[in-house]
């Protein structure tokens, strides 16, 4: 969750107390070449691949992955973002806004897309993903890669690529940055 | 967001600044090849007008129908009002067929306010009620502003306006005014000493002037107003001819302009009264910007309204940490307050 949606999620007089670190910044490093190497070989090279950003927790990924894709197999990999609070089917049940633009530049059609997020979760998210990528047109494969695979789905959603399956509580939170991941829970002030 | 939208004071300078923040995303929908969202499917927005308008109701329905939402609409001219139907009980019928959200337009001030409290269910969007508040307008007003200036709801900090026209009759100005200066720019209010408002007391504005050449070449928006002739300005004024070689823009006024200042005019535009053909085609002139713009504000301000937990058709969710402001609608049945202004036909 982006910053901005936890603050309006959030209970007043509640924060944020960070627990364990999970991964560290280098074990982050580590498992994005690895998600890479995992594309490549899934898809036989990059040709046709666009990586998708979910904002704002899943853009970061994405253009490091893209980076990553572009050391690899010498050739630019397109990253665009998408910013899903309009497609969420929780609308008027808990405060969603938009979070940041979305910015999908080309035609989907025919192409191989990447979804990229930080947390995996109830799977509510990608399902949205989904349907708003339609408005881009018809792509021709869409997968899912996700720093941290949390549990408690509750749609038949799972992911292509994983940076870390994480056993959690459901009112636990996971945090996702530059500087690792962090488990942690929402304790009153 | 408050529950119901009557003037720019429910919101606040945030309240601004996330309307602003949230119609940047429903722009990008507008530039798409398909230009809808799911996102209030099973909603039902009604426009009730009890005035004539163009872009207004074209506009909330066009956001409307972008969201998905069911649209109904309403004009009093060819409705039961016309058999002697009272107000109270029109509006009564329409919330009695389930509608979530209903804009409203009424020559009288108040109107909406009033709507508010004869209404338990929908929310309340005033499209223009007398000379109160069109609050939609001053919004697509800032946001174009913010648009030409950079995307940042901070450049008004210190911004230079001049509103221009008949401020007397004027609810765009009434909004205009309240949104730029709560957003931190200085207002100079232009017009015939007939057409200027008795008092501005309250109004947080920096000037007030009946030379309009003093204050266009240190002007970083002109907002030109038209000469509402149905509201009795014409009355206030010797003639059309003499407001225009007094405060029109001509081509002429137009050199005295920065060349990077902004000039809006919420329309209709009357070419050859506040605003010569010629200079209605300057590069610096953005009606037709904001009327693109109209419908992605208007979309943000249905969706805070109808999206959110605590607004309509969303029981139990009043504890969303969402505060309601001091300034919004009291809740339905409440004694009516010192701010009553309905009823009062103050209409020109």
């Amino acid at each position: 969750m982006a910053e901005r949606e936890r603050n309006h999620a959030r209970p007043r007089g509640v924060v944020f107390l960070p627990r364990v670190q999970v991964m560290s910044a280098a074990d982050v490093n580590r498992a994005v070449t690895r998600m890479a190497h995992e594309i490549v070989e899934r898809n036989h090279g990059v040709d046709d691949l666009v990586l998708v950003g979910l904002q704002t927790g899943g853009v970061p990924i994405a253009k490091r992955l893209a980076a990553t894709l572009v050391e690899l197999e010498h050739t630019d990999v397109p990253v665009g973002s998408l910013d899903v609070a309009f497609y969420r089917d929780d609308i008027g049940l808990r405060p969603v806004l938009p979070e940041a633009v979305t910015d999908i530049a080309m035609d989907l059609t025919g192409r191989t897309v990447v979804l990229v997020d930080d947390v995996l979760f109830t799977g509510r998210t990608v399902r949205a993903a989904l349907n708003a990528l339609g408005e881009f047109g018809r792509a021709q494969m869409v997968q899912l890669a996700v720093m941290v695979d949390r549990g408690h789905r509750e749609l038949p959603i799972r992911p292509d690529y994983v940076g870390k399956n994480l056993p959690t509580k459901r009112d636990e939170l996971v945090d996702v940055s530059g500087d690792g991941v962090v488990l942690g829970g929402l304790v009153s002030k | 967001m408050t529950r119901h939208l009557l003037s720019i004071d429910d919101l606040g300078a945030d309240g601004i600044a996330e309307v602003l923040e949230v119609t940047d995303s429903f722009a990008e929908v507008a530039r798409r090849a398909i230009p809808k969202v799911p996102t209030l499917r099973g909603k039902t927005v009604a426009t009730l007008f009890f005035e004539d308008s163009t872009r207004t109701r074209i506009s909330f329905e066009t956001a409307a129908k972008r969201m998905s939402a069911d649209v109904l609409s309403f004009a009093a001219g060819a409705s039961s009002l016309k058999k002697g139907e009272s107000l109270r009980d029109t509006i009564e019928t329409i919330e009695a067929m389930g509608i979530d959200a209903v804009v409203i337009r009424h020559p009288s001030s108040g109107v909406a306010l009033q709507a508010t409290r004869w209404l338990t269910g929908p929310v309340v969007v005033n499209a223009g009620d007398g000379w109160h508040a069109h609050p939609t307008q001053a919004l697509l007003d800032l946001y174009t502003v913010r648009e030409l200036l950079g995307g940042d709801s901070r450049c008004f900090e210190g911004l230079r306006i001049a509103i221009v026209g008949d401020i007397r009759h004027s609810r765009v100005a009434r909004s205009q005014v309240a949104a730029y200066t709560a957003m931190g720019a200085k207002v100079t209010l232009v017009g015939p000493a007939t057409l200027l408002p008795p008092s501005v007391e309250g109004w947080g504005v920096e000037s007030v002037t009946s030379v309009i050449d003093d204050v266009l070449p240190a002007a970083d928006v002109v907002s030109l107003l038209r000469i509402q002739a149905e509201r009795g300005s014409g009355a206030f004024l010797p003639s059309l001819r003499e407001y225009t070689s007094e405060f029109g823009l001509t081509m002429e006024r137009a050199r005295c302009l920065p060349s990077t200042s902004i000039v809006l005019h919420p329309g209709p535009m009357v070419r050859g009264v506040e605003i010569s053909s010629d200079a209605a085609e300057l590069p610096q002139v953005h009606v037709t910007r904001q009327v693109a713009n109209g419908v992605a504000v208007r979309m943000a301000v249905l969706f805070l309204l109808l999206g959110v937990p605590g607004s309509a058709g969303v029981p139990g969710s009043a504890d969303s940490g969402r505060a309601v402001s001091a300034a919004g609608a009291p809740p339905p049945g409440a004694s009516s307050g010192p701010e009553l202004r309905a009823g009062g036909r103050d209409g020109g």
